[in-house]
């Protein structure tokens, strides 16, 4: 087995280790490094949406995730509901994830806390923000949340009538809310997009992983009218709002993930064509 | 037991055990993963159904039977014919309620229709979607990307000559396509990694100022 054969059939588990230490190195070392997050027009978009809220106003939050995507999303939902916060704009949280209502509970103690501390005023639960918790089936939520929230969610997620936290007063359904933003892990996104938008037609954004970011670019600026994907979206974002974080904080690990990538492919793709393009033998 | 350091140390080191226990599959498969997957498919699995009984069963079903709206036990009955599934000679039974099931998908067939092919169909044509003061180049791009992308997926015709030339324009564009979805999902899966490393990370601060 000459050279480049050997290149061709490297064993994977070489590349998992050799991105092991590079990522490792970047994050540990995360602050001798600076990479510039440029923001998109899609991400933007969301911010301006928000920038252009009236205190008072009103939005549905869907945290759509599990704990498995948490580190991907975690980022854009803190960032998102600062900004709210920052802007006087009440949040109203809901999961159509089974594993989503404790992780939301969560996020919303921490975000608000946080708020509270960086904007100077309390936020608190149900005037600033409240959960109305989690129902299953999300078609159905989210075509009954279109007649009335009360419809699945007559009490919140610690069994208060809706009618009872002044944040819902006046709130039947999509109408009263200025837009719905679902910070989304799986095909939940889709049915906001079939049942919510294209039924209700009210303004909707997303926050999507990574994964699945492709896929939902073909739907802005008709059914969407923003779209965060995976961190990079989520450092955007951080940035606008001018608190960066967990995303920021991983970006250099991000492109050296990405470089130690591309330069195995390139490795790969010499390997291959300097071997005489034969199918090459897979260690594992 | 009440919450404090100790509790809250043994959790957290249970937790960084289970990352380097699912982290050990690069190596090999191994029963320390497969501990940590049963766990994780187990406790899910669980969780869902105790959830599923207290949002589902208790407020749609049991609550309002209790208080005399009879009425849902319908839908509970109708639920229950799906365990049919299970029985070889009962299991016709369970075509009544996934019969009922599908007929709902009746709302979605046309909103799906609208959404994914006349908006989509004319968000294609819509010149004005695009990014940057290049708005009207990128446009013709997605409509030639989108041309010749269809082509390549029309076997009814050889792909030869000018056809296939077009055809293998499409081709390049499904790469392209396949190429920031990939980038994506290096981004994602490294996401989840340097978020396991900066929790092993916490873990390791935690420890130290607890033994210290």
């Amino acid at each position: 087995m000459n050279i480049f054969e050997k290149m061709v059939a490297l064993d994977r588990r070489w590349v998992f280790l050799f991105l092991f230490v590079v990522v490792s190195f970047a994050y540990f070392f995360r602050n001798s490094f600076s990479v510039d997050v440029v923001t998109t027009k899609e991400v933007e978009s969301i911010y301006d949406f928000i920038e252009g809220a009236e205190p008072g106003d009103k939005i549905l939050m869907s945290f759509d995730y599990d704990p498995s995507s948490l580190a991907e999303l975690h980022p854009m939902s803190r960032a998102i509901m600062l900004h709210c916060f920052r802007q006087g704009v009440q949040v109203i949280a809901v999961t159509l994830s089974q594993y989503g209502a404790g992780m939301v509970e969560e996020v919303l103690r921490d975000v608000s806390a946080e708020a509270a501390e960086l904007y100077g005023r309390e936020v608190s639960y149900g005037t600033d923000y409240c959960f109305i918790g989690y129902r299953p089936y999300p078609a159905f939520v989210i075509l009954g949340m279109g007649e009335n929230f009360r419809v699945f969610f007559p009490r919140d997620y610690y069994d208060t009538l809706l009618d009872d936290l002044p944040i819902m007063h006046r709130v039947r359904n999509y109408d009263d809310v200025k837009g719905v933003l679902s910070i989304t892990s799986g095909t939940t996104s889709d049915m906001w997009i079939i049942y919510g938008n294209a039924r209700y037609n009210m303004p909707l954004a997303l926050g999507v992983t990574g994964v699945m970011a492709t896929d939902y670019y073909p739907y802005l600026g008709n059914a969407l009218f923003g779209l965060i994907g995976g961190w990079k979206g989520a450092a955007e974002y951080e940035q606008l709002v001018d608190q960066p974080h967990d995303a920021n904080r991983g970006m250099p690990a991000q492109v050296a993930a990405h470089l130690t990538i591309v330069l195995f492919i390139i490795i790969g793709n010499i390997g291959y064509l300097m071997s005489g393009r034969k199918k090459p033998k897979i260690g594992v | 037991m009440e919450d404090g350091p100790t509790v809250e140390i043994i959790w957290t080191t249970l937790a960084a055990l289970l990352t380097v226990a699912t982290f050990s599959f690069l190596y090999k498969d191994n029963p320390f993963y497969k501990f940590a997957e049963h766990l994780v498919v187990g406790v899910g699995a669980g969780y869902f159904a105790v959830l599923l009984v207290l949002t589902s069963l208790k407020p749609k079903l049991y609550d309002p039977v209790l208080a005399g709206e009879w009425w849902y036990i319908i839908p509970g009955i109708l639920g229950a014919m799906m365990w049919f599934r299970f029985s070889r000679k009962l299991s016709w039974f369970s075509r009544y309620p996934i019969a009922f099931y599908i007929g709902t998908s009746g709302v979605a067939i046309p909103l799906y229709m609208y959404n994914n092919v006349f908006r989509q169909l004319s968000a294609t044509l819509d010149l004005s979607v695009g990014f940057g003061s290049l708005t009207a180049v990128w446009g013709i791009l997605i409509v030639i990307g989108i041309l010749t992308g269809l082509v390549y997926f029309f076997f009814s015709k050889e792909h030869k000559g000018a056809f296939g030339g077009v055809a293998k324009i499409g081709i390049y564009v499904l790469m392209m396509g396949f190429g920031a979805s990939f980038g994506y999902t290096v981004m994602a899966r490294v996401s989840l990694f340097v978020q396991r490393i900066a929790f092993l990370e916490s873990w390791g601060v935690m420890l130290k100022n607890y033994f210290s």
